[in-house]
């Protein structure tokens, strides 16, 4: 299995904060990362709305030890907060997810969302400016018309590299509840955005329409037992999506069945194992996160203590169940008063879908390596991030004899959490969110 | 089933944080989370059934105690040379009395009583072989506690049915609607207004014998703080179960009374920190209602 050893020297703070790691504003906590289809751009979302495109730099012989880093690229104002007055609910800007289009153009296009409107960004460079026109100055000045005594063609000159963002698109007023996920076609034509009860279909072109295809609102809202928590489009397949639930369950629709897809294709759960019984038990197998693997063959899901990776065509069971913090179990009580218990961890495949990952607490991620069946911790901290430096694994001490290096499960910071990660498609870089910091970790290269 | 290790004391606290995260979530921003409230919802509902099983358990108990102490006066008062006749008569008020469990507790409360005669009867549980009637019922679901508080006719029916519909953990949510103060429960698709009014009414029902029961308790008392077996703890739960079946409290009063104070905005609650956690969840704990709040917001 693959070391993450060499750090790239790139902590990312944004400008407001101060350079203290224990000081930061609510509004710097990075809520979502994605990598793009290519891995040249990383974006990230947080809660104060703004979103940060890392660009990775092209590789130059001359300085070959700064190959693959990644730089700020671009930085927007995605959402702003707003205030529904006819609920008078405050709407919140924090970014839950974004997901980018694949390149078509010159520019890149990203989906971004909050908790009610989602929003196309077009992200373009500018590099040249049309300079010598007739009707204003340089300053952009109306010049006189009567000092005018000759035509010429305004020419394009080249200018500092400017980046702009533009909303392209506004998809609102089409979720009663907060979006959890979106998720866009392989047709390139069409995304959905899925909130706790509902999943709508919308065609990037028309934001003033969206077909509702799942719904599972009950009718007496009383009779309420699960929430939609996730969904995805299958990669190549662009009639399946598969969407997960509150109670562990995922259901693969196949939009060519129907007009409304509440009706399942396949569903898969596996049943409780009742010896496991708790107050705890509905919320630690409520899914967080379901992605589809790359080849389109599985689907992997998050609940609060394992990873899941199911095969599509077995749905009795999983196929692997990977423990991430299993000495959790023994705190769900303390983790239930301080919410921690609530947290919705993200989970990841790598480009070839032989490995994935997910976060844990204390700045702790794990990797499981789908053919050898070997596990791996390791931790984001300014500490072991010095450049070049080779991430050392980490190891939580259950109970008994503490070993020099190991960490007991009481010494763990709960406060200190990796909800988001990404692979990169093609490369074993990943870039961790650990709280307000990025962290991008590469591959050693032999 | 869950953990029997976690006792109703944890389900008590359970109960008052779950309350609190409910109260919390309406004034958080971005607006009532409705997928963490649900999941609050259920572990508020499995905290409320291990309460409350414990509740009848501990009520069984109890009534199992009453029974046993009966039977060691009456053996006390026997003419020891009347023994033998009388052996066969106590070992089947005792086999219809004692559990396995509580061998220990029939021979302490029969401590009293002559030392032949207590070895006699401590013989004569511990002897038979599936006296645990406790224990049998511990591996049925919910169905049995409330069978034993509804021994008439009447509310049988409405009480089985009710108990049938629950399985191991039952599938009923009560919901008090934030616009219209209306509680309301569903259970298995079927709406019941506060269905557990049929819990109550089989308590109420069962009140001439409960009440029977609590005035020879009552005598008891003395007794059960004499025996040194007995915890300390155990005391004022029993105190408090006689108190469970007190007309006061078959009444929907105290769960209008939580709605109100839901409807003020908890305000009058958190005047007083902790001991308020404990007064809310108890009121709501002793008013047998299925009370578990799934507050819904849309």
């Amino acid at each position: 299995m693959k070391c993450f050893s060499r750090y790239l020297p790139y902590l990312f703070r944004p400008p407001s904060t101060i350079l203290s790691s224990t000081c930061h504003t609510e509004a710097d906590i990075i809520s979502t990362v994605e990598f793009n289809s290519s891995g040249e751009l990383l974006a990230t979302g947080d809660k104060g709305g703004r979103v940060v495109v890392f660009q990775r730099e092209q590789e130059s012989k001359s300085q070959p030890q700064r190959r693959g880093e990644y730089n700020v690229y671009s930085t927007f104002q995605s959402h702003e907060p707003e205030f529904d007055y006819l609920k008078s609910l405050e709407i919140e800007e924090k970014i839950n997810k974004i997901k980018w289009l694949p390149q078509q153009n010159a520019a890149y296009f990203l989906l971004s969302t909050n908790d009610k409107t989602v929003k196309l960004w077009k992200i373009s460079e500018r590099d040249k400016r049309p300079e010598g026109y007739n009707l204003k100055d340089e300053d952009g000045r109306i010049r006189n018309p009567s000092t005018i005594t000759s035509l010429r063609v305004p020419v394009l000159q080249p200018m500092d590299l400017m980046v702009e963002a533009t909303a392209r698109r506004v998809f609102s007023n089409a979720h009663t509840y907060h979006i959890n996920s979106i998720s866009v076609n392989s047709d390139l034509q069409t995304f959905i955005s899925t909130d706790d009860l509902r999943v709508n279909l919308w065609n990037l072109e028309i934001t003033d329409r969206s077909f509702n295809i799942v719904d599972i609102k009950p009718a007496n809202m009383e009779e309420l037992t699960e929430v939609i928590t996730s969904a995805e489009f299958h990669p190549q397949q662009c009639h399946t999506f598969a969407y997960s639930s509150s109670k562990g369950s995922i259901r693969l629709c196949d939009m060519r069945q129907a007009a409304l897809c509440d009706k399942h294709c396949k569903y898969f759960e596996e049943p409780e194992d009742p010896s496991t019984r708790s107050f705890f038990s509905e919320i630690i197998s409520s899914i967080s996160d379901v992605k589809f693997s790359h080849n389109g063959r599985y689907l992997m899901t998050r609940d609060y203590l394992t990873v899941k990776v199911w095969d599509l065509q077995m749905e009795n069971k999983p196929l692997e169940t990977y423990q991430v913090h299993d000495y959790l179990r023994g705190k769900l009580c303390s983790l239930y008063e301080n919410d921690c218990i609530f947290d919705k961890f993200e989970c990841v495949w790598n480009g070839s879908d032989s490995v994935i990952m997910t976060g844990s607490y204390n700045n702790f991620f794990r990797m499981f390596d789908r053919n050898t069946k070997r596990d791996v911790t390791l931790e984001a901290s300014r500490e072991n991030s010095k450049p070049r430096a080779i991430l050392k694994p980490r190891k939580v001490c259950v109970g008994g004899k503490r070993r020099k290096d190991e960490i007991s499960v009481d010494s763990l910071d709960f406060s200190k959490k990796i909800l988001h990660t990404t692979w990169h498609p093609h490369e074993n870089i990943i870039a961790v969110a650990a709280t307000n910091n990025l962290y991008i970790f590469q591959d050693k290269v032999n | 089933m869950i953990n029997t290790m976690e006792c109703a004391a944890d389900a008590q606290s359970l109960i008052s944080i779950s309350l609190m995260k409910i109260h919390n979530s309406r004034t958080q921003r971005g607006g009532i989370k409705l997928h963490k409230n649900l999941l609050v919802s259920y572990v508020l509902r499995n905290a409320r059934q291990v309460y409350i099983k414990e509740k009848y358990a501990e009520i069984y108990r109890m009534q199992q105690y009453e029974e046993v102490m009966t039977v060691c006066n009456e053996i006390q008062e026997l003419n020891p040379l009347d023994l033998d006749a009388e052996d066969a008569e106590d070992e089947e008020q005792a086999r219809a009395a004692c559990c396995g469990e509580e061998a220990s507790l029939c021979g302490a409360a029969c401590h009293r009583g002559a030392a032949q005669l207590a070895v006699h009867t401590r013989a004569a549980v511990s002897a038979l072989p599936d006296c645990c009637p406790l224990e049998e019922s511990s591996k049925e679901p919910e169905p049995c506690y409330y069978r034993s508080c509804c021994m008439e006719t009447s509310p049988v029916s409405q009480c089985e049915q009710f108990s049938a519909n629950s399985s191991a953990y039952c599938n009923k949510t009560t919901v008090l609607d934030l616009d219209t103060h209306v509680v309301t429960t569903v259970e298995n698709g079927y709406l019941h207004q506060d269905c557990c009014c049929d819990a109550l009414q089989c308590g109420q029902s069962a009140q001439s014998p409960a009440k029977k029961r609590k005035v020879e308790f009552g005598c008891c008392v003395s007794d059960v703080e004499e025996i040194s077996d007995f915890a300390a703890a155990r005391k004022r739960a029993k105190r408090e179960d006689c108190s469970f079946f007190h007309p006061d409290y078959t009444d929907t009063s105290h769960i209008s009374n939580l709605i109100s104070i839901f409807g003020s905005g908890f305000s009058g609650l958190l005047s007083r920190q902790a001991d308020v956690e404990q007064i809310c969840s108890k009121q709501v704990l002793a008013s047998l209602g299925a009370w578990t709040r799934a507050i819904v917001a849309f």
